[in-house]
């Protein structure tokens, strides 16, 4: 007895869907070349300038969605991430501030008192998004709901309301400078990147994250402690807007409450673009850094060719509806099952 | 029929939930080699029975011995390595995982990449999923395809090939045929066969007393938490086991 089985695994054609987003932001750059050339004679994408722009503006959302692929992938979500980051920015900006001017310490060691106190900080919101949801089986939408309000709160009533603005050469350049020509802003997400794909992807946390998308029933009988894991992947999605927090204090020399306000959605807009499915158990960091990309190249691209600003909205929205339509239309080709 | 020691003995099991008694004196043994058919109707304890031998549940009154030791699992993990495995008719596999991940899920072997990063082995997990499904007879061209891609006998093949390859001394099987057409269920009955060859016990549930008279060594019938009767397949019938669970 010798049943065949008719797993031929990921055909051509399922590689393809793989690296859609990768695909879709190739074409999507083709577009604004094309564009920019017929309607003004200039190139979009041979442009140094215009490639670093985007680089730039697609890093803080993309460090907010490398966190928030893996809470998707789980099945769970995360709206809790754009106050942590703001959370994060008030608070690294008035401990540099403090560390520098009460306990006068040089810029260079009050920038990393700040930078700790603020990822330090975002372990405390992770820590809580991830007891509710595991201990008090509180909705993953409504726990972290809950923890965007309080965020909101906190943040806004340390900063008294306003910006806190700070005057720390060390701290500003991180925001601002270059190595090599590569913003540093864009080295520390592309290190960001490498640090959560590792761990996604070659560790047994990355490896039951998946299992747990897929049937938390199946994971927890195969013996994965499934409240742990729930922990540790709320505080890690916590701590990643955290790093997105300190990082936007660098870049405009001040911490906002409001920081990451605009960039939630985009965060989860980035990582179903890049391939991940809302129902959990599947989806890579590299499919959201591409997915951050394609929002960040929507973003330029159309001030670029000198479209009314609030044109992105419409197309980012667009562009995650088409996403999640393709996804399923995939799924039900590749005979996958959905939403168990 | 077996005058070896059982891998399982089961000795005067009590258990109530509040005031309800789920099982009460419960008794029977697993011997190697052989595959023990619990029959009951719903309610009548199999579920419970099954859940106090894996860890699920924690049992106070009476014995339940593991090669002639007392077992009480706290957790299910406890008891698979102590030798003991579950095979649900569903819920058992990550579907978007591969067949080598899922015979190792929780337990994964890791390498070091550039002998220093703990990285988990797939080539080894891969390398155990072809093996182990060629021991089942399986024969599996693409070892990246996730589970999902497969049919359900070959899914019920794929917590069996786990099983096996952990060296389960006693497998447990909860409906394994439950979800499955007939051709599958055919297949399913073929590797209890492989698995009882191997030597181990295997306690099987079943609503099908079909499958029952098929595969069973011996059936113990439950009705309401109580032992109704025990059987030898070649001495009974359908008709005389539906009696004993419904106690007429």
């Amino acid at each position: 007895m010798t049943p065949a089985v008719p797993a031929k695994g990921k055909s051509i054609l399922m590689r393809i869907a793989e690296l859609r987003a990768w695909v879709f932001l190739f074409f999507l750059i083709v577009f604004f070349e094309v564009w920019s050339r017929i309607a003004y004679d200039v190139t979009f994408a041979f442009n140094t300038y215009n490639m670093k722009a985007i680089a730039v503006a697609a890093t803080a959302p993309l460090v907010l969605a490398l966190g928030q692929t893996f809470v998707i992938i789980s099945a769970g979500i995360d709206l809790s991430l754009g106050f942590v980051m703001g959370f994060a920015s008030v608070v690294a900006a008035h401990m540099a501030n403090y560390a520098a001017q009460q306990l006068g310490l040089p810029p260079f060691p009050a920038m990393l008192f700040g930078i700790s106190c603020g990822v330090g900080m975002s372990l405390i919101p992770g820590y809580v998004n991830g007891w509710l949801i595991a201990h008090l089986k509180v909705p993953p939408f409504i726990g972290t709901l809950g923890m965007y309000g309080i965020a909101r709160g906190s943040a806004y009533l340390f900063a008294g309301g306003m910006t806190i603005a700070i005057s720390n050469p060390w701290y500003s350049s991180i925001g601002n400078d270059r190595v090599l020509g590569v913003p540093v802003l864009v080295i520390l997400a592309v290190i960001c990147c490498i640090v959560l794909h590792y761990l996604l992807s070659q560790t047994r946390f990355g490896q039951h994250t998946y299992a747990m998308g897929a049937s938390q029933a199946a994971a927890s009988r195969a013996g994965i402690n499934i409240k742990r894991l729930t922990i540790k992947i709320y505080i890690l999605s916590s701590v990643m807007a955290g790093i997105a927090g300190v990082l936007y204090t660098g870049r405009f020399s001040a911490g906002a409450p409001q920081a990451g306000e605009p960039l939630l959605l985009l965060s989860i807009a980035a990582v179903v673009i890049g391939g991940a499915s809302l129902f959990g158990g599947s989806g890579t960091i590299w499919g959201t850094v591409a997915g951050a990309l394609v929002i960040a190249v929507i973003d330029y691209g159309l001030v670029f060719v000198d479209v009314e600003p609030f044109w992105q909205f419409i197309a980012v929205g667009t562009v995650i509806i088409i996403s999640v339509l393709v996804d399923q239309a995939q799924r039900r080709f590749s005979g996958g099952r959905q939403g168990e | 029929m077996n005058d070896r020691t059982p891998i399982l003995a089961v000795k005067n099991v009590s258990k109530h939930f509040g005031g309800v008694q789920a099982l009460n004196n419960v008794s029977f043994d697993v011997f190697p080699g052989e595959v023990l058919a619990l029959a009951g109707d719903n309610g009548a304890g199999k579920s419970t029975i099954i859940k106090a031998i894996s860890g699920v549940f924690h049992y106070e009154i009476g014995d339940i011995l593991l090669d002639g030791k007392r077992i009480a699992f706290s957790t299910p993990q406890e008891a698979r390595d102590n030798g003991i495995e579950t095979i649900y008719q569903d819920l058992a596999l990550a579907d978007n995982l591969s067949i080598g991940a899922n015979i190792f899920l929780g337990r994964e072997p890791m390498k070091k990449l550039f002998g220093l990063l703990p990285a988990i082995d797939r080539q080894k997990m891969a390398d155990v999923a072809r093996e182990t499904m060629k021991r089942l007879d399986f024969h599996v061209e693409r070892l990246d395809a996730p589970v999902a891609a497969f049919s359900g006998g070959q899914r019920q093949a794929v917590a069996i090939g786990r099983a096996m390859y952990w060296n389960a001394r006693l497998v447990i099987m909860d409906e394994p045929t439950a979800a499955l057409g007939v051709p599958e269920q055919r297949k399913v009955i073929a590797l209890i066969q492989s698995l009882k060859a191997e030597g181990k016990g295997i306690i099987f549930i079943s609503h099908n007393l079909r499958d029952i008279f098929e595969v069973a060594d011996r059936i113990v019938v439950f009705r309401r938490g109580e032992n109704a009767g025990e059987r030898l397949p070649k001495d009974t019938s359908g008709d005389e086991i539906v009696r004993l669970m419904v106690g007429q």
